[in-house]
Parts: C-alpha cells; structure tokens; sequence
C-alpha cells in the first residue's frame, strides 16, 4: 500500500496500540492495529485568565531573574493553574510560594505522585496543591523527573505536612526526595519490593472460576482502553 | 500466660529483644506488669500500642515512649489497611470507580463519592450540566453523611474514655441515618450513590417524610447528647487543655476539618469555595478557640446542628414545584447512566421500565446502553483537583486521565491521612492517658488514611 496519500502523522509518541487487549487470539474486532498517540502537550500563553496572571506576575517579581530557569512551563486547563517547576527550583519556588505576601500559600495540601511512562526523561512526576486562605486561591505545582534519577528535592522543610505525603510517594512511585528526615515506606512492609502504584508495576490477581467459566484477573480481561 | 519473659517465649526471640526486655500484655495481668517494671531499673518504657487495639480507632499503631506517665515520643504507624484502591481504579472504567472510592473513607462514602464524581465531572467539562436535583440530593446526602459520621466521632471517643453512655447514644442516632441511607439507595454504607453526572436513583416515595421525621427528632437528641456532655466535669477534665495544637501548627502540618475549627479558623470549603451549590443554604461555621479535645468537640456538635439546618432547606427545595420530578441524571445519552434502579421484592435492582424500554422500543437507547455498562465513557486527556469539606476535613480528589475510558491515575487526598500526622505534636510532652483522647479528637479513619 502507498502511504503517500495519507496525512502526515505528528511524532509524538503513542499513548495506546490496539482495543479490547486481545492478545491471544485472532483481531476479530477490527481494532487491533488501532493506533491512540498522546494529546499534545499543553501549554498557556498570557494572558491566563482570572487571579492567574497576578499569581504568575508576583512569583515572577519575587524569584527576580531565575523565574525563566524556575517556571518551565504554565498549563491553564479547566480552570486550573499549573506550574511546571524545574526540580533543583522547587524549594525555592515554594518558599516564595508561602511567603511572598502576594502569594501567600500557606497551604499545602500534600504530594500526589503520577507515573507517566511514556514521557521519556519526565516519567515520574510529584505534584503539589497549594491553597491560599490569605487570598483564597488555589494552585497546582509540578515537578518531573526522569525514571533513571528519580531524585526531588524534600520540601517538609517548608511544610512540614509534606513528611508522610512524601513518604507515600517515595513508596508508591519510587521517588527519592532528596533531604527528607526519614524517607521510609509508608504504606507497603519495609521489605517490600517495587513501587505498587507505577505503571509498570503490574496489578496482580488471579482468575476466578464461576460455574465453569473463567473471569481473568482485571488487568487481563480484554478492555477498551 | 505470663506477663513477663526474659526472651524464651514465641514472643520474642533473644536476638529481637536486644533492645532491653519485653513485656507481653495480655488482659488482666496489669499487677504483674506493673510489679515486673517496678523491680526493673529502666528508666524508659517504650510501648507498642496496636495496630489491634480497641482504642485505636481501627489498625493505627502508636509506638510511644514513656518516662513514667508522660509521653516523651509518639510515633505512628500506618499502613495495615492498605487496599490498593487507586491502583484497582486504574482497571476499571470511571463510573466504576465510585464503587472503589466509597470504600476509601467508609465513614463519609459519600463525600468520597461526590469529590471523585466532581473531579470527573470537571475533566468532561459537564460540572454546569449536572441537574439541580442531584446536587442538591447530593447536598443533603453530605450532611445526612457529616451528621454520623459526627456521630461516630463523638460515640466512639466516649467509648474510648470510658463512658459506654456516648456510645449508645451516638450509634443509635446514627442508626436513624444508615436507615434514610437504605431507604434511599438500598445500602447503609458504601452505597456508591452519587455517580459522574448526578446520582444513581431518585429520592423514593416516602423518603422527604422519612427525612422530616428525622430532622424531628434529631435536635432533641443532639440536645441530648449535650447535656450529658457538655458539662459533664469527668469529660471536661479529659477534655479541656488537652492535645494543644494552634493555628500555626495546624497550618504547618496541613490540618483541616474540625481540627482547624477548634483553632479559632472559619475555614470551611462549603463557605470559602463553595460546590454543589453551598453558597445558597443558609447555615453558619462553627469554631472555636480553645485548641483543644474539647473545643474539637463543641465543633463537632455544632456542626451537626449546622447539617441540620441544610437538611431542613434541601429538603423544602425538593418537595417545591422548582425540582420535584426533575431528572437526577444528566440528560446526556453520551455519559449518563441509562438505567434507573427500582425497588423489587428482592432489593434494590433493574428497573422494569428501562428494560422494557430499551428491549422493545429504542434501538439507540439499547445501544447507549451497551456501549456506556461495557465500555463507558473516555473524558478527554488532563488532570484536575477537587476538594470537599469532608466530616474531617479537605478531601480532594486528584484524578488524572490520559483520554481512555479508564481513569489514569487517581489520588485521594484524604484528611485522615494528614491529620495523623498531628499525633506526635499533640502527644509529646503529655500523659499516657491523653493520647487516647488525643487520638481520638483527630478522628482519623483508617480506611482513608491507607486507601
């Protein structure tokens, strides 16, 4: 078949091959070669809309000139502020976060790990949420890191309520926050291996028999995603 | 059994005992225990309490360090009710999911219920779309919710106390509520009843007269509850000036919920960022200023009254003209739950009219149907955070989706979880016999604190 009619395809990598997960039989549904690429990176331009520019413009005015090195990337979605923050930054940026009197996100309301394996060299991500009572505002900081040094600066210096949320972190998604006071597993037994919540890290469950048929365990079952 | 042993027993083997002597305590040996340690000359007693101990509040392990009566170190182990529910959520489709949160928290499922279905919501962009009659069933159902789980709250720290009095009152009161619960979604607890784009089944017939009766009665009861407590001098003295935490320290350590309350903090999500509709009930936060176990309390009861009063306004919305009838479903065939339950002989199952409906006369109702109970419904690709002000504090849902009809991650800010942490701050420096009630004022939930 000529593929010189056919639309150009972005490079971006793909999110999803196939439909239904059949793997051991015949593609009787037509979906097998299905290709799903990843949405696009989002990113916002200013004007953000709302509390978001001033918020942008008073940590610009209090990081001074390592705001561009400090703020990689700004995502506005669904009402939502997100700031991508580089890692070796991050202290920093939640110091100013908390303290600048325009700021003033005194806050936090913990670390939430994601794993995204297909994001080569920003895999494992930490994700902050920061309320402000002063102003009443909320904002969403981000930090990435890739698999092969999952290293995070530790910010329980700055809130203190980040001690357990790292932990939890640490032992669901393997990321080492650099400087925590006692990084230990939270959740899992001390000896347990592997961080449960990654995506390579594999569910687990064994097929159930119910009246002579076989229900696979649900990470085999055949889905749509 | 006894009491004491020099490392022979299945307890401990030598080698694990290195740290000094252990002592097993296993009911009714306290004599022995006491006289065991009078006779030793160590200064410091280190004792495990947990993760199976009734005053506990579920499997919480406190490891506490003891010169004399006085706590010199508090640790706090968790962990032992881990599920592995946001990782489960991740292979199942969204509207699934509500089944696997209300089992986080099993105290509030139904806050947990409605701040996933909200995050949801929010990623599909529907958040305007959701009818009015589900937010505010959804409204009223939180504050059913809040009242026993309060209930709970006040009931087992009682228990914990001593005083089996609380405890009677406070499950049988709550006993009212689990019934309105089955007699509106067929189950009293986990009844995944709040679902992405309103909830599963209207009010029944008959349930706006349960839920008046209810709201009859519960003041008395609240009344009740206060005049056995309130001034009670063998409460208050377990109560008052104990488990000291201020504002700083609450802000510090991430504490929201009744906690922050009794700091003297009106911070209360359903005033400062109003959801589902909370700007338009009439109803005051309550606070208090004296930091302490009793002060948490006089929150926790204030509150109460507070729901109370919200019950009271949802309830006069629903049975106007405004909202009776209305749809509890968003009227879009593309993401709301096609079928509606109804109440057979057997329990709460199928509605006969929908079957009808979609086996004999629409095609494309059968069709959605199949497509949304099989497949479900993908929500575009981003993430968001959404908080509710839970019986405990700000629980928030972060919920990330990568397009697909499965949930890409999930994550459950629970209160529990963080204000646990506060064990240490509000223990240290105190009496043995304060961390129960320390503990206790925290009102954490193990479910949610490990999920």
């Amino acid at each position: 078949m000529s593929t010189d009619n056919l639309p150009g395809v972005p490079e971006e990598p793909i999110a999803r091959l196939g439909m239904f997960g059949a793997g051991d039989s015949g593609d009787t549904s037509g979906y097998g070669r299905l290709v799903v690429r990843r949405p696009a990176r989002p990113s916002a331009a200013k004007p953000y809309g709302g509390y978001f520019d001033e918020l942008a413009d008073a940590l610009e005015r209090a990081a001074g000139d390592v705001y561009e090195g400090m703020v990689e990337r700004v995502v506005v979605d669904r009402d939502e502020l997100t700031l991508h923050v580089a890692r070796e930054r991050l202290p920093e940026a939640l110091r100013h976060l908390r303290d600048d009197p325009a700021l003033r996100f005194e806050l936090s309301l913990g670390v939430s790990g994601v794993h995204y394996p297909e994001e080569t060299g920003a895999e494992l991500r930490a994700v902050y949420h920061l309320c402000s009572i002063t102003h009443n505002r909320r904002v969403r900081v981000e930090v990435s890191c890739p698999d092969a040094d999952p290293h995070v600066p530790s910010t329980v210096s700055i809130y203190p309520t980040h001690d357990w949320h790292e932990r939890e972190a640490y032992d669901f998604f393997g990321i080492v926050f650099d400087g925590h006071p006692a990084l230990t597993r939270i959740e899992m037994p001390d000896d347990w291996e592997g961080h449960p919540q990654r995506k390579d890290y594999p569910l687990g469950g064994i097929p159930v028999e119910y009246r002579g048929a076989t229900i696979p365990a649900p990470d085999q079952r055949r889905s749509y995603a | 059994m006894t009491a004491v042993h020099d490392g022979e027993t299945a307890h401990a083997g030598q080698d694990d005992a290195t740290e000094g002597r252990v002592y097993s305590v296993n009911g009714q040996d306290w004599d022995e225990v006491v006289q065991a340690v009078a006779d030793s000359s160590e200064e410091r007693l280190v004792i495990n309490m947990g993760p199976q101990h009734p005053s506990t509040h579920g499997v919480l392990r406190l490891v506490l360090t003891l010169d004399g009566e006085n706590v010199t170190e508090a640790r706090v182990g968790i962990g032992y009710l881990h599920t592995g529910i946001e990782k489960n959520m991740e292979f199942r489709t969204w509207t699934q999911g509500v089944t696997f949160v209300t089992r986080m928290d099993y105290l509030s499922p139904i806050f947990n219920e409605a701040a996933y279905c909200m995050a949801v919501e929010k990623l599909l962009g529907i958040t305007d779309r959701v009818p009015l009659r589900a937010q505010t069933i959804r409204v009223m159902m939180m504050e059913l919710n809040r009242i026993s789980s309060h209930l709970v709250a006040i009931a087992t720290f009682g228990l914990e106390l001593g005083a089996t009095t609380p405890m009677l009152f406070g499950f049988r009161e709550r006993e009212l509520v689990l019934d309105l619960f089955e007699y509106i979604t067929g189950l009293r607890m986990n009844m995944a009843y709040v679902r992405p784009g309103g909830v599963s089944v209207d009010l029944p017939a008959g349930a706006v007269d349960k839920i008046g009766e209810f709201l009859k009665i519960m003041p008395g009861r609240i009344k009740e509850m206060r005049k056995l407590l309130d001034e009670n001098p063998a409460y208050t003295r377990r109560t008052k000036d104990v488990a000291y935490l201020d504002l700083t320290g609450c802000m510090a350590l991430g504490i929201t919920g009744p906690m922050l309350r009794a700091a003297g903090l009106p911070w209360d999500l359903r005033k400062s960022q109003p959801y589902s509709g909370y700007e338009t009930y009439d109803f005051d936060v309550p606070t208090a200023t004296s930091c302490d176990v009793y002060g948490r309390y006089l929150v926790r009861v204030a509150e109460m009254e507070e729901s109370l009063k919200i019950i009271g306004q949802c309830l006069d919305r629903l049975s106007g003209s405004e909202l009776k009838g209305r749809p509890v479903m968003i009227e879009d065939k593309k993401i709301g739950w096609p079928a509606q339950l109804a109440l057979g002989p057997d329990g709460l199952g199928n509605s006969p009219d929908h079957i009808a409906h979609i086996m004999s006369s629409s095609m494309e109702a059968l069709i959605h149907h199949f497509k949304l109970v099989t497949e479900g419904f993908r929500v575009p690709a981003g993430q968001a955070y959404v908080p509710v002000e839970s019986p405990r504090g700000e629980l928030g849902a972060h919920v990330v989706s990568d397009g697909g009809t499965r949930p890409f991650r999930v994550h459950f800010r629970d209160p529990s979880f963080t204000n646990l942490q506060a064990v240490p701050a509000t223990c240290e420096g105190g009496m043995i016999a304060d961390v129960i009630a320390a503990v206790a004022s925290i009102d954490p939930v193990m479910g949610g604190v490990d999920r």
